[in-house]
């Protein structure tokens, strides 16, 4: 199979990245086991559960039903990449130990991801809208409660900066 | 002091930052994959299976079957600690693949291949011929005689059936001027859906089977691996990382033992199972399906003059847990509100579906969907306000539990009841709810719920704890006891800190289990662990104590009654003048020439209590009657759960529950396909956990009466708070509409039974008001 596999070059945390590619594999295939970015995780892999979200040029995803080889030329960022070169983490992680919005910790980077999204949009919005916004992530753990309460906490302390 | 403060998880950061590793983070990538082969019948026998042309599929290392188990050892799942007396030990029904197929996704082959895509093109091209049998899936069906027989030894494919008989019955239902009550009340099957699919992997070295598992109970892994495969039990090692989510389903045995045993096959190399989440719900464990009639006379003051309830458990296809949950509804049945005269019967029985085991909450939402449902109906049929109704026959204070030897020490109910009322505005609320008409209608609903932490008497309770200091005066505390994401390292950090007085950063919890190196614990079921770890900890932690003392003593030439350690330094009580710390203490002994010593403590805290923990939600709901649709508006729970060590991961542990009580209330099923007995919904998509959206605001409150057998006044609370949210929503969707809810969940197809059954709306779905 001559078309088997595919040379791509996309950003990944900052950094350019090379890789050969099999045309079948996820990008989540490609950041776990090539990259080694193992905060994306897999939960379901067909794209039901939120765990593997990563931000494709700012965007959220589900890494688990985006293939490698589309990711040729994209800037993506995973949870890994949030951190600063001197090991402090960004606000947002910040207050998901605060608000006690961690528990198995398994779909976190996943829910941490699409949080950046919204943040980043650097608008007001409404519990609900964040209820809305954050839907795409299933947990068992917390009733999702404090995990609003994370966003909304990082939100408004933006906004007010 | 760390109890009582909300100090903040101790792998959170690990957990934000991605360096938390699970079990497929640690797998190496040199593993062989291997995937499952299920049965895609009900019922039956495999006759033979067509492996030629899955073994030309190129990465194929090795194909084996049910025909391949030379050696048959029948091994129970249930993560429970052993028990000597053979006859009161787990049921022992399964093999690491079978021949006799008794549900859709048993277990009958494996593929064991280099990479992932090999082993699923291979999976796909196995032939399997059966020979079929007729299959049962309804639990009363399949106790008829000539129903299909599943266990050749449990005849009418009872597991077991158990009765309690208290007063006389006959004789008190004969008392004139009773009023009698009765329904019938059903639960579905459900899934635990902890986001980590069950995973494994499993090598061989130096002889022995090195077993990686995302398990709530290693060290009962280790047991249970050596009696699947016949081997010493010492000759497995099981490490438990991090694991995403358990609930129960990662408290029985899943595939380990086929995992050793399929690396065993392909001489010892690394061979990972990891399962698909389509397979976890179908092949892992669920919660019992339950279907309840209760019969209650009540006399026209509010009490009660006799009860019945008949109980049945669905089990599924093989024994797991089996009527240890059944036992637990009846005990919860029989306790929640005491009556003289009593008749319960429960019948736990093998039906040709997935196997049902430990799930949050242990049975007990199952009956408290009966119970509290049923309470409400009572009050109703008194004309009388269902919470007084409650006051006055709930478990009262000072009521002494035979069996477990244990006394109601604190007005838990009462206490819980009415801080909830409080939070929602009960009774406001459900006076504006009267006399309402048309097609949205609101409503407020209560529901207690009962439960029995740890599992004393039943089953042994044993915890044991290592602490060794460090040379900065620092400690490493080790338990058995797992964190599967409820906050049980933080917690056991917390006690730790506060016995031997050391600050929190101080404390080094090794997280990750090993067999080989961690002491014995049991694990995570039961909501056993802050408390049973808790005793082995404070035990553990004063034993260092006083070792550290008395070198204190010898150092200071002081009597060691008279100093103490307080924030990771020596201090004299009299004057609380800090004499050494911690460090330098440790570096004086260890290094010591004259007499060298490490200090270390270890033991091991046998519990012989379980205390009650109890409490209740209140519910607020807004009902869509043409839609045939709940909305949850409010909801709060309140917990008696003694102390709380941690308060916030205590309000965190509470939401998790009312999470999955929500989604069991209102949208949670697993179906099942009549004319197959295969399942139709296993997959996150059609299987409808609560997301965001479904959820209001949750909230959480707490009344914390000092249990005074617990360690630091606390006891357990990660289950109950899924055990009454379901009711509490029915009882709420009642006081809107005036339809009593029978079936779980309330979705639109029950609603839309139950409202057209009431008359609310007829056929077209137009709203009769």
């Amino acid at each position: 199979m001559p078309d088997q596999y595919k040379l791509i070059r996309c950003t990944v945390n900052g950094r350019e990245k090379e890789a050969m590619v099999d045309v079948r594999a996820s990008l989540a295939d490609l950041l776990r086991n090539d990259f080694r970015l193992t905060s994306v995780k897999k939960g379901c892999e067909v794209g039901e559960c939120g765990a593997c979200n990563v931000l494709i040029d700012g965007e959220s995803f589900n890494s688990c039903i985006y293939l490698a080889v589309w990711a040729d030329g994209k800037d993506i960022l995973t949870l890994e990449g949030l951190e600063g070169p001197d090991g402090k983490i960004s606000d947002i992680q910040q207050a998901f130990i605060d608000e006690a919005a961690v528990q198995c910790g398994f779909c976190t980077p996943g829910a941490i991801m699409s949080a950046v999204e919204i943040l980043n949009e650097g608008r007001l919005l409404s519990d609900e809208e964040i209820r809305v916004r954050m839907s795409g992530h299933l947990c068992r753990c917390t009733g999702y409660e404090n995990i609003v309460r994370a966003v909304k906490k990082t939100m408004l302390a933006r906004l007010s900066q | 002091m760390y109890v009582g403060k909300p100090v903040k998880r101790v792998d959170a950061f690990d957990k934000v930052t991605g360096r938390a590793r699970f079990t497929d983070d640690l797998c190496d990538k040199s593993a062989y994959i291997a995937r499952i082969v299920h049965s895609t019948i009900a019922h039956g026998k495999v006759v033979s299976f067509d492996l030629a042309e899955a073994r030309k599929v190129k990465g194929v290392v090795k194909i084996l079957t049910c025909f391949d188990l030379r050696e048959k050892h029948y091994f129970g799942t249930p993560g429970h600690p052993y028990v000597l007396d053979p006859a009161q030990r787990d049921v022992e029904d399964r093999l690491v693949l079978t021949d006799t197929v008794r549900f859709w996704g048993d277990d009958i082959a494996a593929v064991v291949a280099e990479n992932e895509v090999a082993a699923e093109q291979a999976l796909r091209l196995i032939k399997v011929q059966y020979e079929e049998y007729p299959f049962v899936l309804d639990v009363q069906e399949a106790m008829k005689d000539g129903a299909p027989q599943l266990h050749a030894a449990f005849p009418n494919n009872i597991l077991e059936h158990t009765g309690i008989r208290e007063g006389d019955y006959a004789k008190a239902i004969t008392e004139p001027g009773l009023i009698k009550v009765e329904g019938w009340y059903e639960t579905p099957t459900m899934q635990h859906c902890h986001i980590e699919n069950h995973i494994c992997y499993a090598e061989m070295k130096q002889n022995r089977i090195h077993l990686v598992s995302s398990t709530q109970v290693p060290h009962v892994v280790r047991r249970v691996v050596g009696q699947a495969l016949g081997i010493d039990w010492g000759r497995i090692r099981v490490v438990k990382p991090y694991i995403g989510g358990g609930f129960g389903n990662k408290q029985d045995i899943l595939y380990e033992p086929l995992c050793a045993w399929l690396c065993m096959q392909v001489g010892g190399h690394l061979v990972k199972l990891d399962v698909p989440r389509e397979e976890t719900f179908v092949c892992n464990r669920v919660r019992h399906g339950f279907r309840g009639h209760i019969i209650s006379w009540v006399r026209p003051d509010g009490t009660f003059a006799a009860r019945k309830l008949e109980a049945f458990s669905d089990q599924g296809a093989y024994a797991s847990h089996g009527h240890a949950i059944c036992a637990v509804e009846m005990a919860a049945f029989r306790q929640t509100y005491p009556c003289e005269n009593v008749e319960i019967d429960g019948w736990t029985v093998f039906t040709n579906k997935p196997v049902a085991g430990a799930m949050r909450g242990y049975g007990v939402p199952q009956i408290m969907w009966a119970l509290e449902s049923h309470t409400d109906e009572i009050a109703a049929a008194l004309g009388q306000d269902p919470i007084a109704f409650r006051r006055r026959n709930l478990m009262p204070l000072g009521y002494y539990d035979m069996f477990g030897h244990r006394k109601l020490a604190a007005d838990s109910y009462n206490q819980c009841l009415s801080k909830a009322m409080e939070a929602i505005g009960y009774d406001r609320k459900r006076e504006m709810y009267r006399h309402q008409t048309g097609n949205i209608r609101r409503g407020t609903g209560a529901a207690v719920f009962w439960f029995d932490t740890g599992t004393w008497p039943f089953l042994l309770e044993t915890s044991s704890c290592r602490m060794a200091m460090n040379q900065d005066g620092s400690m490493q505390l080790q338990l058995g006891e797992t964190e599967i994401g409820q906050g049980a390292d933080t917690v056991f950090s917390q006690m730790a800190a506060d016995t031997v007085g050391v600050p929190i950063e101080k404390v080094h919890i090794v997280s990750a289990q090993d067999t080989d190196v961690a002491p014995f614990g049991t694990g995570a079921y039961g909501s056993r662990q802050t408390y049973s770890a808790g005793h082995s900890i404070r035990k553990t932690g004063l034993q260092l104590k006083q070792k550290i003392l008395e070198k204190a003593e010898k150092l200071l030439q002081i009597s060691s009654a008279d100093l103490n350690i307080v924030d990771g330094e020596i201090i004299h009580i009299a004057d609380g003048a800090v004499l050494m710390d911690l460090g330098t203490l440790v570096k004086e002994v260890q290094y010591s020439r004259s007499g060298s010593c490490h200090l270390t403590a270890e033991s091991t805290a046998h519990i012989t209590a379980a205390p009650y923990t109890l409490g209740c939600t209140v519910a607020e709901v807004e009902v869509d009657i043409a839609l045939c649709k709940v909305r949850l508006l409010n909801i709060v729970n309140c917990h008696d759960a003694g102390v709380l060590i941690n308060p916030a991961l205590a309000e965190a542990q509470v939401h998790g529950g009312m999470s999955m009580g929500i989604g069991y209330g209102l949208s949670e099923k697993l179906v099942f396909d009549e004319k197959t007995g295969r399942p139709v919904n296993n997959n996150l998509l059609d299987y409808k956990l609560s997301t965001f959206m479904d959820h209001p605001s949750l909230r959480a409150e707490f009344v914390e009466n000092r249990e005074v057998t617990g360690p630091f006044g606390a006891k357990g609370l990660g289950e109950p708070p899924v055990a009454s949210v379901a009711p509490a929503i029915g009882n709420a969707v009642y006081c809107a509409t005036g339809v009593r809810l029978k079936k779980l969940p309330m979705d639109p197809p029950n609603l839309y039974q139950a409202f057209c059954e009431a008359g609310l709306i007829c056929d077209e779905r137009r709203v009769d008001a």
